[in-house]
């Protein structure tokens, strides 16, 4: 295991250089604009997999933590004018305030419980933004960007600075999860609550941990969505594409394993772009969803299964990892 | 805000013929998810695809309401074909079914809602007949016929299904299957096929609840989200999988909305079911009547 942490450090030192590089070189405007969805939905699906993947409770409220980050951001952007990092940071305290409380209720719900129940705080949350004035209320909100920071010529290329650098920490805190103690016992309460229970493994607190972390990052991906769009509505910010999405990437990529949400996510979001642009803004939901379906039934593993199997075309059916 | 005894009456009479009509839109899911256990989490867009088939009847001329009853047994066929498909590739192989059934399903729903979009578009449909537009007055008190007519169904169904599910054999056999699996096998029965029967009958229910609901108003593919909220919040807050439990649930919910609506607006009123459903998840997972 130890081997394996330098490469991993080098790799990120290298993404976060390399998305530098590219965000003061001169590429089309629409490259930054499209390759801050895709890093986006990398957030999202790494998030995601921290509870969904490692701990077994699959969240449907994404969308519920990434709209209330962004109406963080709107809050205080209105009342204080406050910086780009100032709303990231208080975007995560409040989302990680919510999934604690999140958290707290897998005490109660399992399986489709806890699903339904994220739903409920997506509808709950949009439906009191829509009926806050302040924000804007259902109309949404027009928002006025300030000047981008010093090296960076246009405000999109540095919020694609900004995305890639919170996916890069994003992956790293999912993957210190992983191979840390704390991640062997969310992988053992998934297999048996009172099993891991029983074994001394806190499954309370390593539940509570989960919830706030991975909302905490959910929340931070959606903080600099109104600057993004120089706009917030409440509709399309608490749209439970998001959390299909999310989902979705994690799947199709693997949930095993950090890197499996990072393929799934940029394979899902590069080809919803494509999609939107050549074909239509439906289909690309359309393509989430049908091939959500197919890696669900015919490839449950994911991306990183398939690529298991080629290296291993004899192992045994059934033995993962 | 005035509080008045007239308007608070005239709040729970309506809740009422709502909540009948949520008790009909919840009574599949009740089925398939309440005694079934299938994280049928597609129910909503099935509901919904339901009132686009009875939409597209209707544009031949067909009454909503039997082009409801026609399209249950069509249903009734998707529904097995689903089941079947679900068991085989989750419930059989047994291990980590919770997380990809859940996935599985939510994938469906999203099919089906961009496939009704890229058919009909995003744009509100409706249905006509004789009696939608028609109403009764009851001294001050204005009842639009339709409502009345979703109430009579929705109470026709909850009677229907509890006399199928006590008085019949197939209707004991899927309490069977929901009570204790092992020994319905041992006595020699097929828990799968009677699964299937009863996902079957679940579905084709929901046809018939799909042509209520856009006699009830109109339509569109997304609406199936908002109907998430509703029908998982009747049937956890009626107990997994029993029928009256089902319409008392729907009145509750009903008549709550129904009373958020006419005093705080109805920007309020999508947050009502949700709110509930968190509340008995948070409070009574196990609902009011549970099994």
């Amino acid at each position: 295991m130890r081997s394996r942490v330098v490469p991993f450090w080098i790799g990120a030192a290298a993404t976060v250089v390399l998305a530098g590089i590219l965000s003061l070189g001169g590429a089309n405007e629409y490259f930054y604009f499209a390759g801050y969805v895709v890093l986006q939905f990398v957030v999202l699906a790494t998030a995601w997999n921290i509870l969904g993947g490692y701990a077994g409770y699959v969240n449907f409220g994404t969308a519920a933590f990434f709209g209330i980050g962004a109406y963080t951001s709107v809050v205080l952007f209105k009342s204080l004018g406050a910086p780009l990092l100032v709303q990231m940071a208080a975007a995560a305290a409040v989302t990680g305030l919510l999934g604690f409380g999140t958290g707290l209720l897998t005490l109660r719900l399992r399986g489709i419980f806890y699903s339904i129940a994220t739903v409920a705080v997506i509808f709950i949350a949009e439906t009191l933004m829509i009926n806050w004035r302040y924000v804007g209320g259902a109309a949404g909100l027009q928002l006025l960007r300030p000047s981008p920071m010093v090296p960076f010529e246009t405000y999109t290329r540095m919020l694609f600075f900004v995305m890639a650098v919170l996916a890069v920490i994003a992956v790293s805190i999912a993957r210190y999860i992983e191979i840390s103690w704390i991640g062997r016992g969310l992988r053992a309460l998934r297999d048996s609550e009172e099993a891991a229970e029983c074994s001394g493994v806190p499954t309370l607190r390593l539940k509570l941990l989960a919830c706030t972390v991975s909302g905490a990052l959910m929340g931070m991906a959606g903080a600099p969505l109104p600057m993004y769009l120089s706009f917030l509505e409440p509709a399309s910010s608490f749209s439970l594409n998001y959390s299909v999405v999310a989902l979705a990437g994690a799947i199709i990529g693997g949930t095993a394993n950090w890197i499996g949400p990072v393929l799934g996510a940029i394979l899902l979001a590069s080809m919803q772009q494509i999609v939107t642009v050549t074909i239509s803004s439906e289909m690309n939901v359309l393509v989430v969803g049908v091939m959500l379906v197919v890696f669900v039934v015919a490839a449950p593993d994911g991306i990183l299964g398939l690529i298991r199997k080629l290296r291993r075309p004899r192992a045994a059916p059934g033995s993962t990892s | 805000m005035i509080f008045s005894f007239q308007l608070l009456f005239e709040a729970i009479v309506f809740g009422i013929l709502l909540g009948c009509f949520y008790a009909a839109v919840s009574i599949g899911l009740s089925l398939a998810f309440g005694l079934l256990d299938v994280p049928h989490v597609a129910h909503p867009a099935v509901l919904v695809l339901g009132a686009y088939c009875t939409y597209l009847l209707g544009s031949y001329g067909w009454d909503p309401i039997l082009a409801g009853l026609a399209l249950m047994p069509l249903f009734f066929l998707f529904g097995v074909a689903m089941y079947r498909f679900y068991y085989e590739t989750f419930e059989k192989r047994g291990t980590d079914a919770g997380v990809r059934g859940l996935a599985f399903f939510f994938g469906v729903a999203f099919i089906i809602e961009v496939g009704l979009i890229l058919a009909f578009g995003v744009d509100q449909r409706l249905v006509e007949a004789d009696y939608i537009g028609k109403s009764f007055t009851f001294g001050e008190m204005r009842v639009p016929l339709r409502m009345l007519l979703a109430f009579g169904i929705a109470l026709a169904l909850a009677a229907a299904l509890t006399l199928y599910l006590s008085k019949t054999f197939t209707g004991r056999a899927i309490k069977a299957v929901a009570q204790d699996e092992g020994a319905l096998r041992l006595m020699g029965a097929d828990p799968v096929r009677i699964k299937q029967w009863a996902f079957g009958i679940a579905t084709g229910v929901t046809a018939l609840a799909g042509a209520l609901l856009i006699i009830i108003g109109p339509v569109e593919p997304m609406t199936d989200r908002i109907y998430i909220g509703r029908t998982f919040c009747v049937v956890v807050l009626a107990g997994l999988g029993s029928m009256t439990g089902t319409l008392a649930a729907g009145l509750i919910l009903g008549i709550s909305e129904s009373i958020v609506l006419m005093h705080f607006g109805a920007s309020w009123a999508p947050a009502v079911a949700f709110g509930l459903l968190l509340v008995v998840l948070g409070i009574r997972p196990q609902g009011l009547f549970g099994r």
